[in-house]
C-alpha cells in the first residue's frame, strides 16, 4: 500500500498549509466519496486533483534455475499545492517518485533504489486516461491487456510484463477504502492480484529470463490518515488456488489497532469485504535491525473472519533504510502464508512506523 | 678562496653601505612586486575556478546561451538524450537587494536533480516540517544562503529578505542553508520554478548541466548534443569554460606581471651602476691583488659573487615583503587588484613555495646580471697598468655603438608589427625593452653632442664640465643611463594614462547624451522596466523623449566568451562612439556595429556579415561600423532597439536614458521616476555621476598600475643618486688637484652640480623621446592587443616639462651633496694618493 512513503510528503504538506496564511492556503483537493463508480481503464491512469496517488506492483519471481526472489517496484504522485498558478514548466504542482527494490536472499538484504522528480514532459508524469507513470527510463504502463514496468538502478535492473487473469479487484465498498472511523479517511482503491509476470531480471551484472506471481494497487486519495494514527501493517497476497488476500490495520501510538480491514476473492467466488472485526493482526517472532535498531515482528499470526493465518518472510532483513535520501525507514518484502502448516499463498507484507523515534 | 671571498668582495658592500642598501632594496622592491601580484592572482584565480569547478560540479558537458538564457525546452529535449545520465538546469541572475549596495547571485535549481550533478548547490532546509524537506525547498518563496551570503547580508533562517523582480520589491524566506557553497561564496538557491515566475524568466533557463554515462565519450557527446541546438546556444566543458573566464584576465595580469619585472630589471641596473663604479674606484686594489696572485676567473668570480649576494639578499627581502603586500593586499581589497576580474573572490594567503623560488632566482639573477660587467672588465685589465694611478678612466671610454642602438631601435619597430600570441602582447613588450637599450646606447653619442654644443661658453667652469664630459664620456653613460630609463618609464605611463582618462572622458560624453538614467538593472543585475513602465516614464511631464536600452549577452561560439548586446536607438550609428566612419548597410539590410574588441577577437570589419542569435533564432545583421568600448573587454555589439524587439518580441528594457524638456529640472523628474516606479526599484543618475563613478572606478582600476610605475622610476632615480655619489668620490684625487689649482670647495662644488645637470638633461632629453616612444607602443600595441581598445593620444606637455625640470634639479642636487661628502678630506691627502 506504500503509504508510508507518501505520509512524509503529505504530512508536509499538512505543516505547510498551516504554516501559510490563509490568502495562500493550498488548493482545494477534491474529496473521496463512496458511491463513486470506477471505469476501466480509464481509472488506471492519474487522478491529478487529488493529493496523492499510487501505483505499487509486488511479486515473487523464479529465475530458470529455480531461485526465488521478491521484487517491488513504486510510483507515486503527489500534488504538492505549489506553484498552481505558475507558468513554468518546472512549475512542482506534481511530485513523481519511485522505489523499487529486489529481495534476494543471496544478497541477504534488499538492493534498492529510488527516484523523484517534478512531473515535466517528457522526462517524468502521471498520465491520466490509462496507467502510465514513468520517471526517465523507469516506468509502469498498461497496454492493450497487460502492464509493463521497466527499472535500471545500475546494481540491478529488471523488465517485466504482467498479464492479468482476472478483472480489478475493489478494495472496501466498491473502491471505496476507508481507513478510519471518519469516512473522510478513505481513498479510492482497488487492486490487481493474481498478475503473470515473465521478463527478465539483472542482478550481480548477469540478466536472467524471470517467471512469477504479482499484485498490483493503485490508490488515491486527499486526506488518508486518521489522527493519532503511527503507522500500519498491511498484506497482498496471491493464493495457490487462484484466489487472492488483502488486509490492513492502522496503529496506534502504542501499537493498538485504530481500524482494520481486508479483500477477499476465493478462486472462482465473489469477492468479500472484510470489516473491522474480521480482520486481526497479532506479531510472533521478531527480528532487530542491525542500521537502524528498529524491532520488527517478521512472522505474523492473521485471524480473517476466523481462519488462522501464519506468515512467515522470505528472509529477515527486508527493511528499507533510505535515512540519507527520503527519510522513509520501513519494512517490505516478501512473505509466505500458510493455513495449518501448509503454503496457500505468497505475496507482500509491509510495516511502518516501526522506527520513526529512531530518526535523527 | 672562501676567505679570500669573505674579506675582500662580500665585505666591500659592507663598506659602501648606502650604494649596497639601495641595490638590494631596488631588487627587493622588484622581487616583492612580482611575486605580490603573483600570489595574488595565483590565488584568486585558484579560488574562481575552484568556484566554477564548484558550480558546475560533476558535470561533464555544461549547455549555456546567453544571460538571459534559451528556452527551457529544451533541457527536457536534452535530459532524454541516450548519451546523459543525469541533467540539471539552472537559471542564474544576479538580483538586486532594495537597501543593500551589493547584488546577490540567485541559482534557480530543481532540488529534486541538484544533488545528481551539483551537490554544492544543494539546499538544506532549516528547521524542516519534520519530514517534508523536499518539498520546503520547492516552495516559491523559500530562498536558501550560503554561509557567507548569510554572514555578508545578516540574516539567517527565518528572517526575510527583499529583492527586487523588475520593479517590485519582494520579500522572501530565508528557509535554510546552502551549505556545500564553501565559505568565501555568498550565493543563494531557489527553485527553479519559483525564481522564473518571480522574476518573469517564464520559458528561459541560463544553463543545463549534463552528467554523461559512463562509457560515452564527452568529445563525441558534445558534437552530438550540439548538433541539435539553437542559435546562440554552445555546449562547453567545465574545463573549456573555466579557461575563458581565466583568459579574460590574462592580459592584465601579464601587464601586471611586466611592470613587476621592469622593477626588477631597474634593481638590476642599479647593481650594474654601483658595481661598475666600485670596480672603478678598486681598481688598484684590484691590480695589487693580481700582482700577488690572484688569478683572473677568481678576481672576476668574485665580483660576480658580490652581485649575487646583493641578489639573495634583495631576493630574501622580497620574498618576505611579496608575501606581506600580498597580505595587506588579500585584507584591503579581497582577491582583485582593482580591475575587478575577481571581485568577490576571497582566497586566504599562502606560502607560494615555487613562486618564490622563481623569484628568488631572479632576484639572484639580476644581482649576477648587474655584476657582469663590471666584472668582466675587471678581469681583463692589465695589473701592471692599472696599479697606476688613472687607468680607471679606460673603463670610461664607452664608444658609441650606432649600429646596435639602430639595430635595437629598427626591430623594435618591427616588432610592433607583430600580433599577439595567445591574447599577450609579447612582442610589444619586447619592443619597449629594446626602445629602452637602444636609448641607452644612444647616450654616448648624446653626450658627446651635448659637449659640443656646450662647449662655446669660454667661462672656465663650463669648459671645465665640458672638457670633463668629452674626456670621460663613460661616467656620464653610467649615471644618465638611469635617468633615461626612468625618465622614459615615467614619461611612457604618463602619457598613456593621459591618453587614457582623456579619451574614457570623451568617451564618456559621447555614451552620455542623456540627461537623466534611470537603471534597472546596474551591473549586470537581472531588474527590468517592463513596457507600462516605459510608457509611464515617457509620459511624465518634463520628460520630452526616452531612449530604453535593452542589454543581453549573446554566445557566438564556443572557444569565445559571451559577447554584449545593447539593443537602443542609435540613430544609424551617430548614437556611438565611432572609430572611423559608418557605412549604412545595403537597403534592406540591418545594421550591427561592433566594439573594437569584438572586431579584434572576431577578426570583423564594416561590410561584413555578422549572424546574431536573437531568441534563438540566427539573424543577419552587416556591420556598419566600428566603435570604441572601454566597459567590455571580451566585445559588445550595438544594434537598433526596432531591430532587436522585431527579431525577439521582447519588449522590456533594462535601462532608459531621458531627454529632458526645456526647463525641466533634474530633481523633479526623477522624483517624479521615483514616484511612478517606486522607491528604491531603480536607480536614477545624472550623466555627471555616471561619470565621476566611471572615472573613479577607471582610477581605481590603474591605481596598482600606478604604484608599480611609481616604484619603478623611483629606483630609478635612486640609482641616479647612487651614481653619482659613487662617481664623485671615484674623483675626489681629481678634486684635490682643482683645489690645488686654486678652486675654491664651491667653485668645485658648482662644476660638480653643472657636469650633473649636464648629464641629466641630456639623459632627461633622450627620456623624453624614448617615453614618448614608449608610449606609442604601449597605446597602439600593448593596449590594443592586450585589452583591445584604442584611445587618442594625449601629451601632459606641462606635466612633462615639470617632471623633467625635477629630475634634471634633483640629478644636480645629488651631485652636489656627493660632491661635498667626497671633499670633506684634505686636498693634499687626496692629490697624494696619486704617487
Amino acid at each position: 500500500m506504500g503509504w508510508r512513503r507518501i505520509w512524509r510528503a503529505l504530512a508536509f504538506a499538512v505543516c505547510g498549509a498551516l504554516a501559510m496564511p490563509a490568502a495562500k492556503a493550498g488548493p482545494e483537493y477534491p474529496p473521496v466519496l463512496p458511491g463513486t463508480v470506477l471505469r476501466f481503464p480509464a481509472d488506471g491512469g492519474a487522478h491529478p486533483d487529488f493529493r496523492t496517488e499510487w501505483w505499487y506492483v509486488t511479486g515473487w519471481i523464479t529465475d530458470e534455475r529455480g531461485v526465488e526472489r521478491g521484487f517491488q517496484v513504486t510510483f507515486f504522485r503527489v500534488r504538492t499545492g505549489i506553484g498552481e498558478d505558475n507558468p513554468s514548466r518546472f512549475a512542482p504542482r506534481q511530485l513523481v517518485l519511485a522505489h523499487a527494490a529486489i529481495a534476494d536472499p543471496a544478497a541477504g538484504r534488499l538492493l534498492h533504489a529510488e527516484r523523484s522528480e517534478r512531473a515535466l514532459d517528457p522526462l517524468a508524469g502521471a498520465a491520466a486516461g490509462e496507467t502510465r507513470v514513468w520517471i526517465r527510463d523507469w516506468q509502469l504502463a498498461w497496454t492493450q491487456d497487460h502492464y509493463r514496468s521497466r527499472v535500471d538502478a545500475g546494481s540491478f535492473a529488471f523488465d517485466l510484463r504482467f498479464d492479468p487473469s482476472g478483472p480489478p479487484v475493489l478494495n472496501g465498498d466498491n473502491g471505496f477504502s476507508q481507513k478510519a472511523a471518519d469516512p473522510k479517511h478513505a481513498s479510492h482503491y482497488y487492486s490487481r492480484p493474481q498478475l503473470a509476470v515473465s521478463g527478465s531480471l539483472r542482478v550481480d551484472g548477469a540478466t536472467v529470463p524471470v517467471t512469477g506471481r504479482a499484485w498490483l494497487d493503485h490508490e488515491w486519495s486527499s486526506e488518508l490518515l486518521p489522527e493519532g494514527a503511527r503507522g500500519w501493517d498491511w498484506i497482498g497476497i496471491n493464493l495457490h488456488d487462484g484466489g487472492s488476500l488483502m488486509a490492513f490495520r492502522m496503529r496506534d501510538e502504542r501499537g493498538g489497532a485504530l481500524w482494520s480491514a481486508g479483500t477477499l476473492r476465493p478462486a472462482g467466488g465473489e469477492t468479500r469485504a472484510l470489516s473491522s472485526g474480521q480482520v486481526a493482526f497479532a506479531p510472533q517472532r521478531r527480528w532487530r535491525s542491525p542500521r537502524t535498531g528498529a524491532e520488527y515482528a517478521v512472522e505474523w499470526l492473521i485471524d480473517i473472519d476466523g481462519r488462522r493465518l501464519e506468515l512467515r518472510p522470505l528472509m529477515d532483513d527486508q527493511e528499507l533504510d533510505s535515512r540519507r535520501s527520503t527519510g522513509a525507514v520501513y519494512w517490505e518484502g516478501a512473505v509466505r502464508l500458510f493455513e495449518s502448516g501448509r503454503e496457500i499463498g505468497r505475496g507482500y507484507l509491509e510495516m511502518t512506523g516501526y522506527a520513526e523515534r529512531l530518526r535523527m | 678562496m672562501s676567505r679570500v671571498l669573505g674579506r675582500i668582495f662580500v665585505a666591500s658592500l659592507a663598506r659602501r653601505r648606502l650604494a649596497t642598501a639601495l641595490s638590494l632594496f631596488a631588487i627587493a622592491l622588484g622581487v616583492a612586486l612580482g611575486l605580490a601580484v603573483q600570489i595574488i592572482h595565483g590565488a584568486a584565480l585558484d579560488e574562481f575556478g575552484r568556484g566554477m569547478r564548484l558550480l558546475s560540479g560533476e558535470a561533464d558537458l555544461q549547455v549555456a546561451g546567453s544571460r538571459d538564457g534559451f528556452d527551457d525546452a529544451l533541457y527536457g529535449r536534452l535530459a532524454m538524450r541516450d548519451e546523459v545520465a543525469d541533467a540539471s538546469p539552472v537559471v542564474e541572475l544576479e538580483v538586486r537587494l532594495p537597501g543593500h549596495d551589493r547584488s546577490l547571485r540567485i541559482f534557480g535549481i530543481d532540488a529534486l536533480r541538484v544533488a545528481h550533478v551539483h551537490p554544492a548547490l544543494m539546499p538544506q532546509v532549516a528547521e524542516a516540517p519534520r519530514d517534508g524537506a523536499v518539498l520546503a525547498a520547492l516552495q516559491p518563496d523559500a530562498l536558501f544562503l550560503s554561509p557567507a551570503a548569510q554572514a555578508e547580508l545578516g540574516v539567517s533562517a527565518g528572517d526575510r529578505l527583499d529583492v527586487l523582480a523588475a520593479t517590485r520589491i519582494v520579500s522572501l524566506r530565508v528557509a535554510g542553508a546552502v551549505p556545500g557553497a564553501g565559505q568565501g561564496r555568498a550565493l543563494a538557491v531557489m527553485d527553479i520554478a519559483a525564481v522564473q515566475q518571480l522574476f518573469g524568466r517564464s520559458d528561459r533557463i541560463t544553463r543545463i548541466d549534463l552528467r554523461l554515462k559512463p562509457g560515452v565519450d564527452v568529445a563525441a557527446a558534445r558534437n552530438a548534443l550540439a548538433a541539435g541546438l539553437p542559435a546562440g546556444v554552445e555546449v562547453l566543458t567545465p574545463r573549456a569554460a573555466e579557461e575563458l573566464a581565466a583568459g579574460l584576465s590574462r592580459a592584465y595580469r601579464v601587464n601586471l606581471t611586466m611592470l613587476a619585472a621592469i622593477a626588477l630589471v631597474t634593481g638590476g641596473f642599479l647593481v650594474f651602476s654601483t658595481q661598475f663604479l666600485a670596480v672603478a674606484r678598486r681598481r688598484q686594489e684590484f691590480a695589487f691583488l693580481r700582482a700577488l696572485g690572484l688569478d683572473r676567473g677568481a678576481l672576476m668570480r668574485g665580483l660576480l659573487v658580490e652581485g649575487a649576494v646583493i641578489g639573495l639578499a634583495g631576493g630574501l627581502l622580497g620574498i618576505a615583503l611579496g608575501h606581506g603586500f600580498a597580505a595587506v593586499a588579500f585584507d584591503i581589497a579581497g582577491g582583485d587588484l582593482g580591475a575587478g576580474y575577481f571581485s568577490g573572490v576571497t582566497p586566504a594567503l599562502r606560502f607560494d613555495l615555487p613562486a618564490s623560488g622563481t623569484y628568488l632566482l631572479l632576484g639572484v639573477l639580476a644581482g649576477l646580471a648587474g655584476a657582469w660587467l663590471p666584472a668582466r672588465e675587471a678581469r681583463r685589465m692589465l695589473p701592471a697598468r692599472a696599479l697606476k694611478s688613472g687607468d680607471e678612466a679606460s673603463m670610461f671610454r664607452f664608444r658609441p655603438h650606432p649600429r646596435r642602438a639602430a639595430v635595437c631601435l629598427g626591430s623594435a619597430a618591427v616588432l610592433c608589427l607583430l600580433p599577439p600570441l595567445g591574447g599577450v602582447p609579447v612582442f610589444g613588450y619586447i619592443a619597449v625593452a629594446l626602445i629602452l637599450v637602444g636609448a641607452v646606447l644612444v647616450l654616448p653619442m648624446l653626450v658627446r653632442g651635448v659637449t659640443r654644443v656646450a662647449s662655446r661658453p669660454r667661462r672656465a667652469l663650463w669648459r671645465l664640465a665640458n672638457a670633463r664630459l668629452a674626456a670621460a664620456p663613460g661616467q656620464g653613460v653610467v649615471a644618465g643611463a638611469g635617468v633615461v630609463a626612468s625618465v622614459a618609464l615615467a614619461v611612457a605611463m604618463a602619457i598613456m594614462v593621459a591618453s587614457f582618462r582623456d579619451s574614457v572622458d570623451r568617451w564618456l560624453t559621447t555614451v552620455l547624451p542623456a540627461d537623466l538614467y534611470v537603471s534597472a538593472s546596474p551591473q549586470g543585475t537581472s531588474g527590468f522596466l517592463d513596457p507600462a513602465a516605459l510608457e509611464r516614464i515617457a509620459a511624465l511631464s518634463g520628460v520630452s523623449r526616452t531612449m530604453p536600452v535593452r542589454f543581453d549577452t549573446l554566445r557566438l561560439d564556443d572557444r569565445h566568451l559571451p559577447v554584449s548586446l545593447i539593443a537602443r536607438p542609435l540613430d544609424g550609428g551617430r548614437l556611438l562612439p565611432l572609430v572611423g566612419l559608418s557605412t549604412p548597410p545595403p537597403a534592406g539590410e540591418r545594421p550591427a556595429w561592433v566594439s573594437e574588441a569584438m572586431a579584434d577577437l572576431f577578426a570583423l570589419g564594416a561590410g561584413d556579415r555578422l549572424v546574431l542569435p536573437l531568441g534563438g533564432n540566427p539573424v543577419a545583421f552587416r556591420v556598419a561600423g566600428v566603435w570604441r568600448d572601454y566597459a567590455r573587454q571580451q566585445g559588445a555589439v550595438a544594434i537598433e532597439l526596432a531591430d532587436y524587439r522585431a527579431a525577439t518580441g521582447d519588449l522590456v528594457a533594462n535601462d532608459v536614458s531621458v531627454f529632458l524638456a526645456e526647463g525641466a529640472s533634474f530633481d523633479t523628474v526623477a522624483a517624479a521616476v521615483r514616484d511612478v516606479l517606486g522607491e528604491n526599484t531603480v536607480r536614477i543618475a545624472s550623466p555627471g555621476e555616471i561619470r565621476a563613478r566611471s572615472l573613479a572606478i577607471f582610477d581605481r582600476t590603474f591605481l596598482v598600475t600606478y604604484a608599480m610605475e611609481a616604484v619603478a622610476v623611483l629606483i630609478g632615480l635612486f640609482g641616479v643618486s647612487t651614481s653619482f655619489a659613487v662617481l664623485a668620490i671615484a674623483r675626489r684625487k681629481e678634486f684635490g688637484m682643482l683645489r690645488h689649482l686654486g678652486m675654491t670647495r664651491r667653485e668645485v662644488g658648482r662644476l660638480i652640480t653643472l657636469e650633473g645637470v649636464l648629464t641629466a638633461a641630456a639623459g632627461t632629453a633622450l627620456g623624453l623621446v624614448a617615453g614618448t616612444a614608449v608610449a606609442f607602443v604601449l597605446i597602439e600595441v600593448v593596449n590594443r592587443q592586450s585589452f583591445h581598445w584604442s584611445m587618442d593620444p594625449h601629451v601632459p606637455f606641462g606635466g612633462l616639462l615639470a617632471f623633467a625640470g625635477i629630475v634634471i634639479a634633483l640629478a644636480g642636487l645629488a651631485a652636489r651633496v656627493s660632491g661635498y661628502q667626497a671633499m670633506r678630506g684634505s686636498a693634499v691627502l687626496a692629490v697624494r694618493e696619486d704617487w
